[in-house]
């Protein structure tokens, strides 16, 4: 059985990182310093990655320049042909960083910020002047030259002001902005009741949206992903389970996203025994969930099964237990009255911040 | 769109779009943010020159040339498909 090829690999090249926001999407439990691949098995990878048609590397984390090797690792990357995205904090990352960064063949930079007020930004992220901090890095990319991407995940805490945030990524000279909604996997789901917006909230937010792209495109392109808990139907996850990207965790497990280790009984398997293009085409975990084989009603028979592919395999797993089911965002999944009353549910104030070894003790399952 | 190109427009890639050649699938394609683009042959042509270098004007001439073409039909071409870009933000004029 042959494979479309990869196009995207996400390295999560550290699971440590100056911010703690409550929608991580690491996994709970998170990889250690003393896990972490070396340098040598990145480079590895990512010329394995190009030659296995890999096109965009996206090095992430926690924060990837948390690592003291970042920019030996952007400058391999780089050499092996591969575009480079780094997705950061922007947190801890120094001018001087930057340049070299810029330098090694860094082609884009990808910058989360929490909220456009400053207190209650440093608030989401749990780190006094993290905010501060983050704009002095936007500051210093702008003037590198470098394309900028911001990248807003949005909440109950901050959905009040995205129509800011959109207005102050193109001022601050960001040539894209993604404002997305949490996805409510891993600490997202641990911290859904002070997450998940209200459905009004939701629906200004979108009219909103609708607004500035027509003001201020193609000045600032605007990506807008909803949040699927409000819709009909699912978002098609990853573009399809092992069809498009992978995601390298920072101990060297393979995945078909980020958050499939939540997925119970997959096995993953690992760079450092394995070639990336064995892994892509023979490990289990991929081919688990491929095509639409493995699909049951109503995922079986529905006209929709090329476009959105069942939905989100952790989320049908998180909500029935078998990632086999249709995800439960999807209207004709008998889970979806279940997800949809947690639209209804109280909420709190209180958030879980992601640190290592927070969330064992309150992590509901 | 009825935005015009300079004669004298320099067009380049923005900085963070290149061209690649993608081996793995026997095609060149366009690397962008987030942005994996495959323009066809033609757009690829004209892609390749727009370095910063040549103007609008010099880039409509070669390809006229060099294919033999109505340089009018090559220029509208080559501007309907310029200014989609640039509207993409992965073409500067």
């Amino acid at each position: 059985m042959t494979h479309p090829l990869p196009l995207g690999l996400l390295a999560e090249l550290t699971h440590r990182c100056p911010l703690a926001c409550p929608y991580c999407s690491n996994p709970v439990e998170l990889d250690r310093r003393s896990d972490e691949l070396d340098t040598a098995t990145w480079l590895r990878v990512f010329e394995e990655a190009a030659a296995l048609g890999v096109l965009q590397l996206h090095l992430s984390g926690g924060e990837p320049t948390a690592r003291a090797d970042i920019v030996a690792l952007t400058r391999g990357a780089s050499r092996a042909g591969l575009y480079t995205n780094l997705i950061t904090s922007g947190v801890g990352l120094s001018e001087a960083r930057l340049e070299e960064l810029a330098a090694a063949g860094l082609d884009h930079v990808q910058l989360s910020w929490q909220d456009t007020d400053p207190a209650n930004a440093d608030d989401i992220a749990g780190l006094a002047g993290a905010h501060a901090w983050k704009q002095r890095t936007v500051r210093a990319v702008i003037a590198l030259g470098l394309p900028l991407t911001i990248n807003v995940v949005v909440h109950r805490r901050n959905i009040a002001r995205v129509g800011d945030m959109i207005v102050a990524a193109h001022r601050a000279g960001a040539r894209r902005i993604e404002v997305a909604h949490a996805q409510y996997y891993g600490w997202a789901l641990t911290n859904r009741a002070a997450l998940l917006p209200s459905i009004e909230q939701v629906e200004t937010a979108h009219t909103t949206v609708a607004r500035l792209r027509q003001e201020l495109e193609p000045g600032i392109l605007i990506d807008y992903v909803a949040p699927d808990h409000f819709s009909r139907w699912p978002k098609p996850c990853m573009n399809g389970w092992g069809r498009q990207s992978l995601n390298v965790t920072p101990r060297g497990k393979v995945l078909p996203c980020h958050a499939a280790e939540s997925i119970r009984g997959l096995e993953f398997w690992n760079v450092k025994d394995r070639s990336l293009r064995e892994i892509w085409d023979a490990s289990p975990a991929f081919n688990a969930y491929r095509g639409t084989d493995w699909m049951k009603e109503p995922c079986r028979s529905c006209p929709r099964k090329h476009v959105d592919f069942g939905g989100c395999r952790c989320q049908a797993f998180a909500w029935t237990g078998d990632a086999g089911e249709a995800d439960p965002a999807c209207a004709l999944s008998p889970h979806h009255a279940a997800l949809q009353a947690a639209v209804e549910a109280p909420r709190t104030d209180l958030f879980t911040y992601r640190r290592f070894g927070a969330a064992r003790a309150d992590h509901q399952e | 769109m009825k935005a015009r190109i300079a004669p004298d427009a320099r067009p380049c890639l923005a900085r963070g779009v290149r061209l690649h050649e993608d081996r793995a699938r026997g095609r060149t394609v366009l690397l962008a943010p987030e942005r994996v683009v495959a323009p066809n042959p033609s757009a690829i042509e004209i892609l390749r020159r727009c370095s910063g270098t040549l103007t609008f004007a010099a880039i409509v001439e070669d390809l006229a040339r060099s294919h033999q073409a109505d340089p009018g039909r090559i220029a509208a071409d080559t501007e309907k498909l310029l200014l989609d870009l640039a509207y993409r933000r992965l073409v500067d004029l």
